[in-house]
């Protein structure tokens, strides 16, 4: 039965800031009335100028700069800007190389799926304070009926002494102050759900670190991989059978993780919480498609997950994405310059006016594709692939929606995008076996190529696509003289997350947040799952500020 | 020296020993009790190698790690990526659910904390006045010109008034110790790193340099710091038992350095055989730090993956040590 979603009658301005369990510092302020978000605006408020720092730099310097724009989406960045380094000369890399950065960005996905289900989202749901008051017996039963995963009773009772040692010591540390300390209506799991999944995110955490190790033995080491060039990877040692049997063994416990107890663990929580296939939709998707094949590796339609459009979630047409119709606003931004600029000839050049300006409240751009604001993510990734047909992810979301009882058409709402991430996380943990396999049975075959020498242009213009596992990537490389003369990233983050574009449309994270119900003001949970359900990933921040009336309530989120 | 698989074994045959027989809750405390004493010492080990120590002073390791108060620890963000809290969650001697709930008292940590609202505010407040004083670690430089906010604070104001009451502060990375990347050409933020910016500190500040610096490495001043151990620094002011050599005086490719056995392109049989990768531009003779010996993520460091070192625990590496590829 699907539990009534907790409403209050509640009017006024919730200010949150900064906004914990993301990347990046992130404030919200919030405008309700009568239970329910009517106003949202979103605004970054912190500029490091990465753009800025690279021109004049060597063109193959520049991956181990923009890696450093995230530290938690690590290799993405690297890789991108090697992407749009090798688009300037149309390098077409050895397969191995593809095969290895394929396997070490699907690894990327497994774990940064991982870690934001659990560590990062995972509070928005589970109650941790109440697993002392799970029955263990109860648990177990619970644990049996989702999972054919092996548990004794030892599994639980040892996560109910540790958080009971916690609560005894006072020292509660990052579980301190959770909003559902002492109880909360908005969150709907008995103490035994609560225990299982407190049980699963203290094994994750452990897990993940497992994970990290697998990419790092192609990466040299996570976060912050050292191992690609233009023309290919560098890792020879990597390809050492001891390696690669390590690398295999790292990378399968992490996949009968997901398997089986990420996916019965997505199940439960969207079961528990199916009413929230109701608030956070949004209407407009766009996917860049992720991981080349190894012929066709300069070609977007030719990638695994293919990349594509969805207007008014009309799932009939997809439509084709044609990269000019990108377009950065800056007219509500910190930004001076042209109003509506293109990528390539997009400039960076900061114009802070004040805090709490209502025109002009943000460091980050507005990303917008043929005019429209569009989410971009796992829901954007999962949604074309399933109207494209394709295999995999059809059978794993049928698979999943058929358990639930739901319908795609429950997917565009906050709960959605979890299930998305979840579904995208398992098909690409299964692809990654494949190519492993490929990769292995292309070395014995004696093929043991993984770099080629490039040249440099002196001028030049290059693009790098990347499906990050938080979505549609893009880095835009001019070289001029042999140094870069203009590099913009286009981030998923901004296309989510970025202001007001110039036409006055609202970004889809702005748009998502409108109609979110709030039980109690002082304790927002709903807020935050809605904006943790994008997985924001914010090397500056985000800061949505009330336009319509005065505040009534300030609120800190930390 | 215990490795992860004996630990596991051990769990395994306690775990099939003891549920068979019903346990009462006293049996079950005491169970747990040793798993996780097996894990500290275990994990200790670890730490007192990385130290440099004898196995005699495994159990001083231990003692400072278990202590009934588990000293307080604040983390701050800056202007950063991310990447050394993320450095520290990959920690696995110990792993980062050890070090958080057995060894120190994360009191605020904004990627890891369920905390919010203003109860969290006051959580911050609580551990920056315990009378007992706090660990200070700070990611991320310190955009003085451009002035990030965080809680409608900017990040100066907030570390101009915790850090002057840390009983320590340690930089973790590069950022927060030297400036990092955002002090790059032409620094557009005017960022600094935390020495530079303040003076009034209770000791001097940590530097454990690195992008990311290695969380064994954090892990062992902090031993070394509830040890009360001096930690001797170097004068770019990073822990000399972690700093004291270059990567190129602990690299495994040194004999073919010596041998002048060379790599001069990625893509030749003498980069797949391993030799040095000196004379494509790595930068290890001129950076402190023991990746060739501590490794990332217990398994690989930068040359082992075949790419030059490019100086990241250097200051300034960013502006001096480019263009990180070509002749030296």
């Amino acid at each position: 039965m699907t539990k009534k979603t907790p409403t209050s009658d509640y009017t006024g301005c919730i200010v949150i800031d900064p906004l914990t369990r993301i990347e990046g510092h992130l404030r919200l302020e919030i405008h309700v009335e009568n239970g329910y978000v009517t106003e949202a605006r979103s605004c970054g408020t912190l500029f490091r100028g990465i753009e800025n720092i690279l021109i004049g730099r060597n063109p193959e310097d520049v991956q181990h700069f923009t890696q450093r724009t995230c530290g938690v989406c690590t290799y993405t960045h690297a890789l991108c800007t090697t992407r749009a380094l090798e688009d300037t000369m149309k390098t077409v890399i050895p397969p191995n190389a593809t095969y290895i950065r394929n396997i070490v960005l699907g690894i990327q996905y497994m774990h940064d799926h991982l870690v934001h289900f659990y560590h990062l989202h995972g509070l928005d749901f589970i109650d941790v304070s109440s697993v002392i008051d799970a029955d263990i017996q109860k648990t177990l039963k619970l644990a049996n009926e989702l999972s054919t995963q092996p548990y004794t009773e030892i599994d639980f009772r040892e996560t109910k002494y540790k958080i009971q040692k916690l609560i005894d010591s006072d020292q509660l540390g990052p579980f301190a102050g959770a909003y559902s300390t002492g109880g909360h209506p908005a969150y709907y799991l008995s103490a035994e759900a609560n225990l299982l999944l407190t049980t699963h995110y203290l094994k994750a955490l452990r897990l993940q670190v497992k994970t990290a190790r697998a990419m790092a033995i192609f990466g040299a080491k996570n976060p912050h991989t050292q191992f690609l060039i233009a023309g290919g990877v560098t890792c020879y040692e990597a390809l050492r059978e001891e390696n690669l049997d390590e690398f295999y063994k790292l990378y399968k416990e992490t996949f009968d993780f997901i398997e089986n107890i990420l996916v019965p663990d997505i199940t439960l929580i969207a079961n528990e919480y199916r009413d929230w296939s109701a608030f956070g939709g949004s209407q407009n998707f766009l996917t860049f498609g992720e991981f080349p094949d190894t012929e066709k590796v300069r070609d977007l339609d030719a990638r695994w997950l293919k990349p594509g459009l969805i207007l008014n979630r009309d799932l009939s047409i997809i439509h084709p994405f044609e990269p000019k119709k990108i377009a950065e606003h800056i007219g509500h931004s910190w930004y001076k310059g042209e109003p509506i600029q293109h990528p390539i000839n997009g400039t960076t050049i900061p114009e802070f006016t004040k805090m709490g300006d209502l025109d002009r409240y943000s460091w980050m751009k507005s990303p917008r594709y043929d005019g429209l604001a569009v989410e971009t993510g796992p829901l954007a990734q999962m949604l074309v692939s399933y109207a494209q047909g394709h295999p995999e992810v059809t059978t794993n979301l049928n698979d999943l929606l058929k358990k639930l009882n739901m319908s795609v058409d429950d997917l565009f709402s906050t709960i959605g995008r979890t299930i998305s991430r979840v579904v995208q996380c398992y098909t690409v943990a299964q692809q990654v076996d494949v190519w492993f396999q490929a990769l292995k049975n292309n070395l014995a075959s004696g093929d043991l190529q993984i770099c080629k020498k490039v040249d440099i242009p002196d001028y030049a213009t290059g693009i790098g696509y990347l499906n990050a596992p938080r979505g549609g990537l893009s880095h835009w490389m001019k070289i001029e003289h042999g140094v870069v003369s203009n590099f913009q990233l286009v981030v998923p983050s901004t296309w989510n997350f970025g202001p007001i574009d110039n036409f006055g449309q609202k970004g889809p994270v702005e748009n998502a947040l409108i109609g979110t119900p709030v039980y109690d003001p002082k304790r927002p949970i709903e807020i935050l799952r809605t904006v943790h359900a994008f997985d924001p990933c914010i090397a500056c921040s985000v800061h949505v500020i009330d336009s319509l009336t005065n505040e009534s309530s300030t609120h800190k989120i930390l | 020296m215990h490795t992860e698989k004996d630990a596991e074994n051990i769990k395994t045959e306690n775990v099939e020993a003891k549920t068979k027989a019903t346990l009462t809750n006293i049996e079950y405390e005491i169970l747990f009790k040793e798993k996780s004493q097996f894990d500290l010492l275990n994990f200790c080990a670890d730490v007192a190698k990385n130290m440099g120590l004898a196995d005699e002073e495994i159990p001083s390791v231990v003692k400072a790690l278990t202590n009934e108060n588990r000293p307080s620890v604040i983390y701050l963000h800056n202007a950063e990526c991310t990447g050394c809290s993320e450095a520290l969650l990959r920690s696995s001697s110990p792993y980062i659910d050890q070090i958080i709930f057995d060894a120190i008292s994360l009191d605020y940590h904004e990627t890891l904390m369920a905390a919010s609202g203003d109860g969290a505010e006051s959580l911050l407040e609580k551990a920056v006045n315990n009378p007992n004083g706090f660990i200070c670690l700070v990611e991320g430089s310190i955009p003085v010109d451009f002035h990030g906010t965080i809680g409608g604070h900017t990040m100066y104001e907030n570390c101009a008034r915790i850090l002057p009451k840390a009983n320590i502060v340690i930089a973790v990375g590069t950022c927060s110790a030297y400036g990092g990347i955002q002090t790059a050409r032409p620094n557009p933020t005017g960022s600094k790193g935390i020495s530079e910016c303040f003076s009034n500190l209770k000791a001097p500040v940590i530097n454990l340099a690195g992008c990311p610096p290695n969380p064994l490495n954090l892990m062992g001043v902090i031993v070394a710091l509830l040890q009360n151990k001096d930690i001797e620094l170097d004068t770019k002011g990073r822990p000399k038992m972690f700093y004291g050599k270059t990567v190129h005086m602990l690299c495994e490719r040194l004999p073919h350095f010596k041998a002048k056995r060379f790599a001069l392109s990625f893509d030749s049989e003498e980069a797949r055989l391993g030799y040095c990768l000196h004379k494509l531009g790595c930068k290890g003779p001129k950076t402190f730090n023991n990746c060739p010996s501590a490794l990332f993520n217990s398994v690989n460091w930068p040359v082992k993956a075949g790419h030059p070192c490019v100086g990241c625990s250097e200051p300034d590496f960013w502006d001096t040590f480019t263009p990180f590829y070509g002749k030296n």
